[in-house]
């Protein structure tokens, strides 16, 4: 299979898959997205993390043609999403967290429709029916209502039908949202497949595991851009000294504690144990008995590879104080 | 323009219906219901009147008299009284609709020329069914007063006496004065109206509620295509349910279509694109289908029942409202409806009535366009 017909990849050469300028959403007086600009390497898994609220889905919406950009403009797949919305809708596919599937259409009619809907011919969506069904695992079940299929196999469908008129594009918002582990972990192996394949995959996502498959990230907070580079250049850019693991009876406790050490840069709470970021090695002695000291007694501590939430949290924190 | 797209959401939506019991209800089995509850509950004819009489002369003349009210269908004599307290008794429970009380000596002073006096005591409770009421007491006492005028006059030796006034009523279109006539195609327009409004609006509403309306705006379908894909089975189903309508009044009622079945069919396709199309800018104001219903009741429902001159003429209307009467889509489809059922007159007697519809689907079409186009981008 190739992802360069109908539509298709930009060709090789072509430049990046999209380029954002100054891209700018307005609504009323609150600023969602806030003068932002970056480009997706052709053939890239592009991630844009971040909170709720940071401004990944409304970017999405607008590369996508769905929202009109307040100021700023894109281009998506060669053409300008302002002056040339249609020529992007053609070559871009598009799926949201919220499945967008037909649930009393069968499997095979909202294949249909959707192939219907981009033009396909009859013999093409044949085709890519029995393809797109056996993708999302669901041979023999054609026929089955889509709302009897289990969240899993109806996120895999979507993704088919978002799929079906073979996209050099697919924007994916929150696609793994409200989904069990397994199928979270089958999904992205599709993703990843499609990169292989050459399709440019642009995904939003607040689980910062899955940032990790990811080749660049963009992150975002309050609308706008706080660090972009690929995930091993985001850690060794952002967290230029030491994170240690550190265990102790009252984490809460031991964060506040630890906020009052000169020495340490950074505390954040991950489930039971205290991330403690240093600038360097020598510090931790002092974080270690301002906290014996409060009568929080360190259980186990260790050295620790910075994960993406460590370096989110450093870049939220910076951000924050650059503000105030 | 692409038509195998506009076909393509054309099959889903026929699909859709025809899984969902609710909307396949809503567009075939409720109008229906309606025409049954409204043809054999509304009847605005008033028959039957349930009379009850206190003759306190008890004479031939008397007799004569009371037997002239019950030659017609409009009386039922169902309470013959011996004393006046039983009379408030009758109409409190409402068991009597009107009291007639003969009095005393009425043979003898009706045959020597004295002036008698009859009183009809009459429930107001219904002002509309008293007036009529009031009405027939009335002329069948006028009646009988000149009849007994002649014979005094016979008696006292004056013959070849005539009424000078013949007045003999002919009634044009709807001669047996049958209520059904002049309410069906009222019930057309307000089960038309209702349905092709209320079944297109929740149908996108739920679209964009399941996010299934996002996934057709990211696609390269334009806004019109949509509306084209969404409108035209509903237009189909609301035929469908017209024609349903028209053959169950037939048989049931009697209702017959004088005019001309072309005209009553491009008429009826007129009004039911401009609804159609109202339903589409309905739905692009309305974010939850519980707001899509409650908006389309209230701007289709009510004022077509109460303003399009279905049941309450207009002249009767206050000004203001008459005014606002000439908004509303169902007013013109209801004269023509009736100038083509009842009348059966031809299309140059209702052809303003179709060019306000026409205005109508026009502005109808092009605001709910407008309207999407906005939110696509």
């Amino acid at each position: 299979m190739s992802a360069s017909t109908a539509g298709g990849a930009p060709p090789a050469g072509f430049g990046p898959a999209i380029r954002a300028e100054k891209l700018t959403k307005r609504f009323g007086a609150f600023v969602a997205v806030d003068s932002v600009s970056f480009e997706v390497p052709a053939g890239s898994i592009f991630g844009l993390l971040g909170a709720n609220g940071a401004g990944k889905s409304t970017t999405i919406r607008m590369l996508c043609g769905l929202l009109a950009p307040t100021s700023g403009t894109a281009t998506v797949a060669g053409s300008d999403i302002a002056r040339n919305p249609e020529a992007v809708k053609r070559r871009i596919g598009y799926m949201s967290q919220r499945f967008s599937l037909y649930n009393d259409l069968t499997v095979e009619e909202n294949i249909r429709f959707f192939g219907g809907v981009y033009g396909l011919s009859d013999r093409e969506i044949e085709e890519r029916r029995r393809e797109t069904v056996h993708r999302a695992g669901l041979d023999g079940r054609e026929k089955t209502l889509t709302r009897e299929l289990s969240g899993g196999w109806k996120q895999r469908l979507a993704l088919g039908c978002a799929m079906l008129h073979r996209p050099g594009i697919i924007f994916l918002d929150e696609p793994t949202g409200g989904t069990d582990p397994i199928s979270r972990r089958l999904f992205w192996d599709v993703i990843n497949q499609m990169a292989q394949d050459g399709t440019t995959v642009i995904v939003t996502t607040h689980y910062l595991d899955e940032a990790e498959y990811c080749n660049e990230l963009v992150l975002m907070h309050a609308g706008r851009i706080v660090a972009q580079g690929s995930p091993g250049a985001l850690k060794r850019e952002v967290i230029t000294g030491s994170v240690f693991e550190v265990e102790c009876p009252d984490p809460v406790a031991g964060m506040s504690v630890l906020r009052g050490v000169p020495q340490v840069r950074e505390t954040a709470i991950f489930a039971t144990r205290l991330h403690v970021s240093l600038d360097r090695d020598e510090d931790l002695v002092a974080a270690l008995s301002a906290l014996e000291a409060a009568g929080l007694p360190v259980s186990a501590h260790g050295r620790i590879v910075p994960s993406l939430e460590d370096v989110f949290i450093r870049l939220i924190d910076r951000n924050g104080e650059a503000k105030a | 323009m692409n038509g195998p797209r506009i076909g393509t959401i054309m099959i889903k939506e026929l699909r859709q219906i025809s899984r969902d019991p609710a909307t396949l209800g809503m567009l075939l089995v409720v109008p229906l219901f309606l025409l049954l509850m409204f043809g054999f509950a509304i009847n605005l004819d008033t028959k039957h009147i349930r009379l009850a009489v206190l003759d306190l002369d008890r004479t031939q003349d008397s007799r004569d008299f009371l037997q002239s009210f019950l030659h017609s269908e409009y009386f039922d004599l169902d309470f013959v009284l011996d004393r006046e307290s039983q009379i408030d008794g009758l109409l409190d429970t409402g068991r009597a609709l009107v009291a007639l009380v003969i009095p005393r000596d009425f043979g003898r002073d009706a045959a020597n020329g004295k002036k008698v006096e009859i009183q009809a005591i009459v429930d107001g409770s219904n002002g509309t069914t008293a007036a009529t009421a009031i009405g027939y007491v009335q002329a069948v006492a006028a009646d009988y007063s000149q009849r007994a005028f002649v014979r005094s006059l016979e008696r006292a030796g004056v013959t070849g006496m005539k009424t000078t006034i013949d007045f003999e009523p002919r009634v044009l279109f709807n001669p047996e004065l049958r209520s059904a006539n002049f309410l069906i195609p009222g019930l057309i327009v307000l089960i038309l109206m209702m349905t092709a409004v209320l079944s297109t609006t929740l149908s996108i509403v739920r679209e964009k509620e399941r996010g299934t309306m996002e996934q057709i705006a990211v696609s390269p379908v334009q806004p019109f295509e949509l509306i084209l894909g969404k409108t035209v089975p509903y237009l189909v189903m609301s035929l469908v349910a017209a024609a349903a309508i028209l053959a169950t009044s037939r048989l049931l009622f009697g209702v017959t279509v004088r005019g001309s079945w072309l005209d009553l069919g491009l008429v009826t396709l007129i009004f039911l694109f401009g609804c159609l199309a109202f339903g589409v800018l309905l739905s692009t104001i309305s974010d939850s289908q519980q707001v899509a219903f409650l908006l389309s009741a209230l701007l289709t429902l009510l004022p077509t029942f109460i303003l399009s001159g279905f049941v309450f003429p207009f002249r009767n209307m206050p000004g203001v409202i008459r005014a606002f009467s000439y908004l509303l889509p169902g007013r013109y489809y209801l004269a023509a409806l009736r100038a083509i059922m009842v009348k059966g007159v031809g299309f140059w007697a209702f052809s303003d009535q179709v060019l306000a519809l026409v205005i109508f689907a026009a502005a109808a079409g092009g605001l709910s366009v407008l309207r999407l186009r906005r939110q696509a981008r």
